[in-house]
């Protein structure tokens, strides 16, 4: 009985699939505190002293929903008693009126007004830029403004981020380009740790998946996309304190160019399998075409979903352990949080490298489906 | 879900759109291409070299055979050409004692035919001589006995009283 041809490694893909499951576990833990919250706002509102652990458990949860998103600026670590802030100020870039260009600096954290050209910006606690007037006005309340937004093209966190990995991989691969040309066919320097990655996708993701005739096309995206996705990844997990693949708009471009480049290279067979399935009568044909109309949807759609909630859920349980030590607030507890933190991190590198792989196998996957030849009927051995 | 939307930057998908794609673009012409190229390229010379060295040992194995072949033959020959020698030789041998045999044996007839003829001649000489002899002994015997006129009377006279008798 042949399961799989590689049954160690199914396995061992099936266990780190279930690693996320285990990781939304925890977020009914998550939630508790965001209940807290929103007790201690209503504990301040009514003029009540706040007890400490509200105090910490509020300010752990503001930075947890704070790192999960994007930045304005790209902040490393900050001083809170003497309100010092370690990093740079990134350039934001809005669409009001003509294009305004100006440095996050002016923003001061977000607790200035910043200006350009007589027009008047303030940064949301949601990292979303309003208009707003000289002094700072802000209608609705803290966490949702009703304040008109602007078209933000800002060079976020995570866009500069983005640009160093590109960059990154750029001098890599290109390096690694170059060096076949210098030392006789042979890779040389820091790209050659990537060579037998690269071969690893050729042969086992591009080529089953594709197959032999067609898998050339989609080389360079796969290989973009499974390195992209890795670097941004590996990135998340150092102290930088980055959350790109985590941020659903990412993984929705990523999922919006997978669909384009499957359905403009779909041929005639893929476009056959979904609106008029061969091989059915013709009633279930007619009940299967939209069924295989949402698919063609619904695979993207999982690919998107997939990556941000694994990469979120990540980030999150991580900072969540960590947490603990100031929850806490002892030296056996703190041990724990750092051992627990460090077992994840270590599982987090390894499913930074499955997402990649899962992504660049299923869109491999899809590619495959939509260049796929016509020869079930006659080709069954 | 509600979050999930709220939470989607506009400009953050804009630069990832066209990082992405700019880094899809840039890589396949300065990277991926060429890697895969030099990888192709690479893995077509080990597998020619790999074949041309399979058909080299092959090549060689035969080579060996070969000489194994003609090694043998040769000793072969080499047996045959010996034994062939040997054959002549005993052949020679037996050859040149047959001759000599026959040849003396003819000499051996030859020698004896003339000690034959020989002694013939000799033995008519002899007879010759013999009755030579023999007459020239009866021609003196007869001479002397016809000059005794007498005594050939009285045997005249008695071989005819010999055949009254009779």
């Amino acid at each position: 009985m042949v399961i799989s041809n590689k049954p160690l490694q199914f396995i061992i893909a099936i266990l780190i699939a279930c690693l996320p499951i285990v990781g939304l576990a925890n977020n009914p833990t998550e939630h508790t505190p965001a209940h807290t919250e929103t007790t201690a706002v209503a504990h301040e509102a009514s003029g009540e002293p706040k007890d400490e652990k509200s105090e910490i458990k509020e300010k752990i949860d503001e930075k947890k929903a704070h790192h999960v998103l994007d930045a304005h600026e790209f902040s490393l670590f900050e001083d809170e008693e003497t309100g010092v802030h370690y990093g740079f100020p990134l350039p934001i870039i809005l669409w009001d009126n003509g294009v305004q260009i100006f440095s996050s600096s002016k923003f001061n954290h977000g607790e200035s007004v910043a200006e350009s050209n007589g027009n008047y910006y303030k940064l949301g606690h949601n990292e979303k830029i309003y208009k707003t007037d000289a002094a700072g006005t802000m209608t609705g309340d803290e966490h949702h403004p009703t304040n008109p937004q602007v078209l933000d093209f800002s060079i976020t966190k995570s866009v500069f981020s983005m640009m160093v990995v590109a960059l990154l991989m750029f001098l890599l691969f290109s390096g690694l380009a170059k060096s076949y040309a210098k030392n006789g066919s042979i890779a040389a320097g820091a790209g050659r740790f990537f060579e037998p990655i690269v071969l690893y996708v050729r042969d086992e993701i591009a080529i089953p998946n594709i197959g032999e005739k067609h898998y050339k096309r989609y080389m360079s995206f796969l290989l973009t996309v499974f390195f992209f996705i890795w670097f941004l990844n590996i990135f998340g997990l150092t102290p930088l304190g980055i959350n790109v693949t985590g941020n659903i708009a990412i993984t929705a471009g990523l999922a919006i160019i997978t669909f384009l480049i499957t359905t403009f290279t779909a041929n005639k067979n893929y476009w056959g399998h979904i609106f008029w399935m061969p091989g059915v009568p013709t009633p279930m044909k007619i009940i299967l075409a939209p069924i295989e109309l949402l698919g063609i949807f619904i695979k993207p759609f999982a690919l998107m979903i997939r990556l941000y909630a694994n990469m979120i859920a990540g980030h999150i349980v991580v900072m969540s352990l960590l947490a603990l030590i100031f929850i806490f607030n002892n030296i056996g507890m703190s041990i724990f949080s750092l051992l627990l933190t460090f077992i994840i991190s270590v599982i987090e590198i390894l499913v930074a490298a499955l997402q990649a792989y899962i992504f660049t196998m299923l869109a491999a996957l899809y590619f495959g489906s939509a260049v796929e030849e016509h020869h079930h009927e006659e080709a069954h051995h | 879900m509600e979050k999930l939307w709220e939470d989607f930057g506009f400009g953050l998908f804009f630069w990832n759109a066209i990082i992405f794609v700019g880094l899809i673009f840039l890589l396949k012409k300065f990277a991926w291409k060429p890697i895969l190229d030099a990888v192709n390229e690479r893995e077509e010379g080990i597998k020619n070299a790999l074949l041309s060295a399979d058909n080299a040992r092959k090549e060689m194995q035969n080579l060996q055979s070969d000489n194994q072949r003609i090694l043998q033959e040769a000793r072969l020959e080499r047996d045959a050409l010996l034994k062939d020698a040997r054959d002549m030789k005993e052949k020679m041998v037996a050859d040149a004692k047959n001759e000599a045999q026959a040849q003396g044996q003819k000499m051996i007839e030859q020698a004896k035919a003339a000690i034959e003829s020989e002694k013939n001649a000799a033995v008519a000489e002899l007879k010759l001589q013999v009755s030579t002899l023999s007459l020239q002994i009866a021609e003196k015997l007869l001479k002397d006995e016809l000059s005794n006129k007498e005594a050939q009377v009285k045997l005249v006279e008695k071989m005819l009283g010999d055949a009254k008798l009779n």
